[in-house]
């Protein structure tokens, strides 16, 4: 028995959904600031000047948006293929080795754009091997890519805990981290990129490494819609029957797409450490793998989605931080709680609606053609 | 008390851009068997759902036996006696039949006394009805046909006075549609009104008092069967005259093109599904595959392409052998010759979210032509699509639409035109219209039996017996994963009948 169904269009599938998803999410975090005692609207006010209103409170957003942008990436791709990767936070903690390694050793022989090169390659050498391992167990031996990638997360928290007390941290030192960088181990600011819009970037540590990232999006793109890997991928993703009917090489596709995937995570690595504090340090990843799942879930794994979604993101760090410290009857936990309401609107409820807006838009096609048949 | 079970008036409804049923009229009387047939995508299934309740209508009424009925879901159409055996069972497989006939009717938290009271109901049903079956057999070891007839009952137990039932024939032996129609005969004579959706018309002829045919949502005629022909049926269900019986000249076989001994496949519980099976297959000839679904034939299929590894025997192909037993490389198979046509064209042969033009080269898509380096032309793939399209008279012809959204005729000729245009020397095909409507298997049958002219070897697996006798040069029945026998053409049907049920085997085993 077949199915009638009908098709959105597009501007409906993927600007209308996401904002109605949106809207809500900020409708009930509107009322959760209502029940702490502030006004929702000065809340969001705040929120939204903080983040967009200065070049200092933009370069954050974007400084932000850099990290989410290159784990969402890395969420996607594997999301294309089938997988599901939990594990780019672990991958991008661990993607720190290749950053620190290159920094530590060039710093002070090499240019910066030298330095950066290895740096690049070192951190997506070190996330791909760190999702090779559960690849391969997904691949050959069985074991789900998602309870293998959420161990390999804690694993690199307390392998990267002894790499920065026992390799990186100089003598005599206290804390958990290695020596600040010479100028070749630090990527420059784009205050010019700011400042073509007139805007002054002041303290915000925005870098070199917002435009790696996007030129991994198209990178990605490419990959996915455009190359003979990225077809096979996509036919795993949606079907691994039929790739086995068209003689894919499954195994293969899955350790190639995580290798990508990890590769991904590990270049955010670059963010924090070579473009902001210019030194590795414990949990520098501070929970951006995780946020990415929810990046891609937004931007529907599509590199233009994922960009849009990784500065809303970003929006919500920069313009909560600007919260906290404005109304502080609102913790820095309430601004987790309103970050946790978009990822559950936009990530996991993205359905919620739809059967709403369907049967909305089919009404309104209905009434669109009886008009035109002049009923 | 009108004389109408059920009595339609205006119904129509609009998925989006889509409508599925037009201003649809329709009047059952009452202690009747009324056939509904259509193509695909004519509205039979979106009319059905309205009437039980899955959709409302945008406007229209239902009467049943007179009354308006506001049939708001599927409790609603229960209760106003209406049954419905849905084409794939809703039964849990791991659960007896009574208790499958007892769901959702418990009565009560407690099932005890529940039990007792169904067992004593069922009972005096399956008697009134002559549908014995063992309430206390599971599911999942009964044999299809008793499946079925347990869904019926489910019905019958639920009170209901009007049964639907949507493509009831398609998974049954010809025996057990025979049995099949006798209890309808039977359900018919107690005073129930019974509802048949298909698309085989010798069904609608034997069984029913009076048919509906609908065509592009709209209900286009209702005749009395006794007034009608299959050839005037087809005729109003395509729009069009139909050619019924497939012309074909005699078969030249030649050399050998594949050849398979003593195949055994087990799956992956260690099931024997292929059990020491041999045959061969020449160039210019179409052997066909006839049994009931799941006795082998989709893994004797899989094996051969490579898709699935056998555990022992040997596959030739093109006189040269293919390692079977190995991990299996459908995309080397498709290299040395073989194009592969699969069973199962939404899981398999197709990736739906795919637009056309993806799928249009889906097993080929390492050509050269469809870009030289690691990069796809996607201008190359949408114009190779589109040449498909034109010589297969795929509709819409547009290469970006997404697969999905083709009828379930135009996908099948997605894959036929991909798998047939590379000139393969060996041709299996699974099903080759499963799911197709009259239009496009008049025309998948024509491209077949060119095939088989041009010198292909073509293995054909079909569960539709008509399908295979029309085209097949040769038949090889299947039962149990055996070959039960082997037949011309011009064997009857219940010849072929008997072996894909494995009469002739138990006999010869009790001799």
């Amino acid at each position: 028995m077949s199915t009638p169904f009908a098709k959105l269009p597009g501007w409906v599938e993927y600007a209308l959904i996401p904002l109605v998803n949106l809207a809500v999410a900020f409708l009930v975090a509107g009322i959760v600031v209502v029940f702490v005692g502030e006004n929702p609207l000065e809340a969001a006010r705040i929120m939204i000047t903080g983040a967009f209103g200065s070049g200092e409170g933009i370069g954050f957003t974007l400084y932000y948006a850099t990290y989410f942008i290159l784990t969402g990436l890395s969420v996607a791709v594997a999301f294309h293929a089938g997988l599901f990767n939990i594990g780019a936070e672990g991958q991008a903690y661990v993607g720190g080795i290749g950053v620190a390694a290159a920094c530590l050793t060039f710093d002070s022989t090499m240019p910066w754009y030298l330095v950066f090169v290895l740096a690049s390659l070192g951190s997506m050498l070190f996330g791909a091997l760190w999702a090779l391992i559960p690849a391969w167990l997904q691949a050959y031996r069985g074991s789900h890519i998602v309870i293998t990638t959420i161990m390999f997360n804690y694993i690199a928290s307390n392998l990267m805990l002894y790499m920065l007390l026992n390799v990186f941290k100089p003598l005599g030192q206290m804390a958990a981290q290695s020596r600040t960088f010479e100028a070749g181990g630090q990527l420059p600011k784009l205050d010019w990129l700011l400042s073509i819009f007139g805007l002054d970037i002041g303290g915000a540590p925005f870098n070199f490494s917002f435009l790696v990232a996007l030129v991994a999006a198209f990178v990605v793109w490419v990959l996915i819609w455009r190359t003979r890997l990225g077809y096979e991928m996509r036919t795993m993703g949606f079907q691994p029957h039929a790739a086995r009917f068209a003689g894919m090489k499954s195994k293969r596709i899955v350790v190639i797409a995580m290798l990508i995937s990890g590769a991904l995570a590990g270049l955010m690595a670059l963010n924090p450490i070579m473009g902001d504090q210019y030194r590795i340090q414990q949990d520098f990843v501070t929970g951006a793998g995780f946020v990415g799942i929810a990046v891609a879930l937004m931007g529907r794994s599509h590199p233009v989605g994922i960009v849009l979604a990784a500065i809303l993101f970003g929006m919500l760090y920069q313009g909560g931080a600007e919260l906290s410290f404005d109304m502080p009857e609102i913790t820095r936990d309430m601004i987790v709680v309103i970050q946790g309401l978009v990822i559950l609107f936009a990530g996991a409820l993205e359905h919620m609606f739809r059967p709403a807006i369907t049967a909305f838009f089919a009404r309104a096609g209905k009434s669109r053609s009886e008009a035109a048949a002049g009923v | 008390m009108s004389d109408f079970a059920i009595e339609l008036k205006g119904i129509d409804k609009r998925f989006g851009a889509v409508h599925a049923n037009k201003n649809i009229n329709l009047q059952v009387a009452k202690g009747t068997i009324h056939g509904i047939i259509g193509e695909n995508g004519a509205g039979k299934s979106t009319l059905m759902s309205i009437l039980y309740g899955f959709y409302q209508a945008d406007s229209g009424e239902i009467f049943i036996s007179g009354q308006k009925a506001n049939i708001k879901d599927s409790k609603a159409a229960i209760s106003a006696g209406i049954g419905m055996v849905h084409q794939h069972f809703m039964l849990v497989e791991n659960f007896s039949v009574l208790e499958n006939i007892m769901l959702g009717a418990e009565e009560s938290a407690i099932l005890t006394k529940g039990i007792t009271k169904a067992r004593a109901e069922l009972k005096r049903l399956e008697e009134q009805y002559e549908m014995e079956v063992d309430p206390d057999a599971i599911i999942e070891e009964l044999p299809v046909g008793v499946q079925q007839r347990v869904e019926i009952l489910k019905a019958i137990y639920r009170k209901a006075d009007i049964l639907i039932l949507d493509e009831p024939t398609g998974v049954l032996t010809p025996a057990e549609a025979d049995h099949l129609f006798r209890i309808l005969a039977q359900l018919k004579e107690q005073g129930k009104t019974v509802i048949l959706i298909t698309h085989k018309l010798r069904e609608i002829m034997a069984i029913t008092d009076e048919v509906s045919v609908m065509r592009r949502g709209e209900m286009v005629a209702t005749r009395k069967t006794s007034e009608t022909s299959v050839e005037e049926l087809a005729e109003l269900m395509v729009g069009r005259r139909v050619l019924l019986h497939v012309e074909k000249g005699e078969a030249n076989p030649g050399e050998v093109k594949l050849s398979v001994r003593n195949l055994t496949v087990r799956d992956s519980r260690g099931v024997t599904m292929v059990d020491n099976v041999s045959f061969d297959v020449r160039a210019g000839e179409i052997v066909g595959i006839a049994g009931v679904a799941g006795n082998g034939q989709s893994e004797l299929l899989e094996a051969i392409a490579g898709m699935r590894s056998a555990t022992s025997g040997t596959v030739t192909l093109s006189g040269q052998p293919v390692d079977v037993t190995g991990p299996g490389d459908p995309a080397a198979m498709r290299r040395r010759g073989l194009a592969h046509v699969p069973e199962d064209r939404h899981h398999t042969g197709l990736v739906l979210k795919f637009e056309e033009a993806e799928n249009a080269m889906l097993g080929y898509h390492g050509d050269r032509k469809f870009g030289q380096s690691f990069l796809l032309d996607v201008e190359a793939i949408r114009k190779d699509a589109m040449e498909k399209i034109e010589q297969y008279d795929i509709r819409p012809p547009n290469p970006r639409l997404k697969t999905a959204n083709f009828s379930g005729g135009n996908q099948q000729k997605i894959v036929l035109a991909r798998e047939m245009e590379r000139n393969p020397d060996v041709l299996i095909i699974g099903q080759p219209t499963r799911g197709v409507d009259v239009g496009a298997i008049e025309f998948i049958h024509k491209r077949i039996i060119e095939m088989r002219d041009q010198g292909k070897a073509i293995l054909l697996v079909s569960v539709e017996l008509d399908e295979i006798r029309s085209l097949s040069d040769r038949i090889i029945v299947m039962f149990a994963g055996r070959i039960a026998g082997e037949r011309n053409p011009d064997a009857s049907e219940g010849e072929l009948g008997l072996l894909m049920a494995g009469v002739e085997q138990k006999l010869e085993a009790a001799q």
